[in-house]
């Protein structure tokens, strides 16, 4: 009795104040409700889909929406680790569980030899460097068809579960855990500092912190986020192509997060479960779906420049400017300090 | 093969740095990265092509009206869609890459995703020494040069040139000089655009024309300008030379470099750029929040 009071207090004060946690609630709830409502495939898979993807923009926003390490290049993570991932599936036969975790550790070293040659770059010059890499392993790849399939990819690998069901379930708790990490980590001390180089580079190495260090693990990080997303979508779609290293996949991801919200981790979750299953509806709308796909982005970025989910967090809560606590924004004293909130 | 090393070198460094010199003019002043730049170039390649064929109109009207009709879409969509959220510098870039696909798309559907021709503006050839040279090469390169020296005289000898030139240095400081710094990327963002189309207008005979077009040339004008620095004019043309004639060298003399030209440039890059982390001739970003 009294866990389900606490269970229910907490609630109350914690989640059904502040109606942006709410809505986080609810999208978790239904994400995992959702197969009990519909056995459809097809929403099935384009919501699975988009749970991969959201790990992809979220392990993107980690590095370049935290750290400010903007990189034009993160097909390169997502293919490194689906193109690992089917080879070892493939031609050794290793299951998911095995191919996946190697592909993203395979990607984390990729991270790290990104990173070494980029720590003297910054700002724009690093990101048009890291658009570099991913299109010359393209070259390679395209020079080596027997190895590496060219450019129809590698196919035949084996499904990520027997059922589809199954796969979604994964798909989903995985991007759940794994953005909650991210989250978590961006909350963290080594958030802070990821923030603080952001900000000022200068300062937090003069504050004698080793900026080095942490750029490199923020490379790493965002490699094995990224890989792990690469290698459940390889075993997803069943394939591994070029089109995974594209520079369209990698500015897919800037455009979910940028649209969004950057620098949130949940800005690009929920950019990408907007964009995704819009891109999908526009299907009907035949040749003008990337036309009015463009268009939306332009026209919600023109008006909410800062990311969708910014954008709604500030119209519904208000921060209180001495606590520092968030508050729903039709209170009229503050749930904290109880200072007058319009005063 | 050496000859046409040469040529195919000088004619693709010259429309590159073409292109690289107006991404470079607009990142300066406004701090902008312009994706859609190359997608100007192919705006203005579709333009002559509709001007000059569905309507028939000579080449020297349709030419110009089809630079014109370019700057006026970039000027356009700065005011609308740039200045009103300059601040949030993400936002900016992914705006610029919607643009461009929202000229790709338009293009496709008022076109057609059909590989597309434009004739020659003047046919012919000469051949000094046995290199074959065409008229339509000789006329592309003779514009280039005027365009380029154009606006480097526009730059160094006129007031909107220092005025341009200063707010690339120091927007704020510029700001509170006196100067109206939204109307200077404007202007700026205007000559960016008509180098893009002029070079648009010049390669359409030279290029097979589809939607599509504008993104491999994005890709090595980024890479050009990174080479050069960004903001440097001078730097971007040299750029354009180096990537121009490495990228012919490995398709003439490298077994699969169709391939690996992009690659092979790009790694290049990377290579001076690990010597030199702000290009060849770029400002070192240091100080700059």
């Amino acid at each position: 009795m009294a866990v389900i009071q606490m269970a229910l207090r907490y609630i109350r004060k914690e989640i059904l104040v502040l109606p942006t946690r709410v809505i986080a609630v609810l999208f978790v709830l239904t994400l995992l409700l959702l197969p009990f409502l519909t056995q459809d495939m097809y929403i099935l898979r384009i919501l699975a889909i988009a749970a991969i993807f959201a790990i992809f923009a979220a392990s993107w926003d980690l590095l370049s929406g935290f750290v400010g390490q903007i990189s034009f290049g993160h097909a390169l993570f997502f293919g490194v680790a689906a193109y690992t991932t089917a080879l070892l599936n493939l031609r050794l036969g290793w299951s998911p569980v095995i191919t996946i975790p190697l592909g993203a550790l395979v990607a984390v070293l990729v991270g790290l030899l990104v990173g070494i040659p980029c720590l003297r770059l910054k700002g724009p010059y690093l990101g048009l460097a890291t658009l570099a890499f991913p299109i010359m392993l393209m070259g390679i790849i395209f020079v080596f068809p027997g190895f590496f399939g060219g450019e129809l990819g590698i196919s035949g690998i084996t499904r990520l579960a027997a059922l589809r069901i199954h796969e979604y379930y994964l798909a989903v708790g995985l991007m759940l855990v794994l953005c909650f990490i991210m989250w978590k980590i961006t909350d963290s001390k080594i958030g802070i500092i990821f923030h603080a180089i952001r900000e000022d580079e200068i300062a937090v190495r003069a504050s004698g912190i080793n900026t080095i260090k942490f750029k490199l693990l923020a490379f790493c990080l965002s490699g094995f986020f990224a890989g792990i997303a690469g290698g459940l979508f390889t075993h997803f779609l069943r394939i591994a192509g070029p089109s995974m290293l594209a520079v369209l996949m990698s500015f897919q991801a800037i455009i979910w997060t940028i649209f969004g919200g950057i620098a949130t981790i949940y800005g690009a979750v929920a950019g990408v479960f907007i964009l995704y299953p819009t891109l999908e509806i526009l299907r009907a709308a035949a040749e003008y779906r990337m036309l009015i796909f463009a268009l939306i982005v332009l026209l919600v970025l023109r008006v909410m420049p800062e990311g969708i989910t910014t954008f709604i967090r500030d119209k519904l809560e208000r921060e209180c400017p001495r606590c520092k606590v968030r508050n729903a924004f039709n209170r009229k004293e503050f749930r904290v300090c109880y200072s007058n909130m319009h005063g | 093969m050496l000859s046409d090393i040469l040529v195919y070198g000088l004619m693709n460094g010259a429309v590159y740095a073409m292109l690289a010199v107006g991404f470079s003019l607009i990142f300066g002043a406004a701090r902008i990265i312009n994706l859609a730049h190359t997608a100007f170039f192919m705006l203005a390649a579709y333009a002559v092509f509709y001007l000059g064929f569905s309507m028939a109109l000579h080449p020297v009207i349709a030419i110009p009206l089809a630079i014109l009709i370019v700057v006026l879409v970039g000027v356009f969509v700065y005011y609308v869609f740039m200045e009103p959220i300059r601040e949030h510098e993400t936002a900016v870039l992914i705006i610029t890459v919607a643009v461009a696909l929202v000229f790709q798309e338009v293009i496709l559907i008022v076109f057609g995703g059909h590989y597309r021709g434009v004739s020659n503006i003047v046919s012919g050839y000469v051949s000094p020494m046995g290199i074959r040279i065409s008229y339509q090469y000789l006329l592309t390169m003779g514009v280039v040069s005027f365009s380029l020296l154009a606006v480097w005289l526009v730059l160094m000898k006129t007031r909107l040139g220092v005025a341009i030139r200063s707010s690339a240095q120091d927007r704020e400081i510029a700001n509170l000089m006196g100067m109206n710094v939204a109307r200077i990327a404007a202007a700026t963002m205007a000559i960016s655009v008509a180098l893009a189309a002029i070079a648009g207008v010049m390669v359409a005979p030279l290029y097979t024309l589809e939607p599509h077009m504008w993104l491999d040339p994005l890709v090595l004008v980024l890479a050009i300008v990174i080479l050069g620095g960004l903001g440097s004019i001078k730097g971007s043309f040299i750029g354009a030379l180096i990537l121009a004639f490495i990228e012919v060298i490995v398709v003439f003399t490298m077994p699969g470099g169709a391939f690996l030209k992009v690659a092979i440039a790009l790694a290049i890059m990377l290579v001076i750029l690990v010597v030199r982390p702000e290009g060849l001739y770029g400002v070192y970003l240091e100080g700059e929040r």
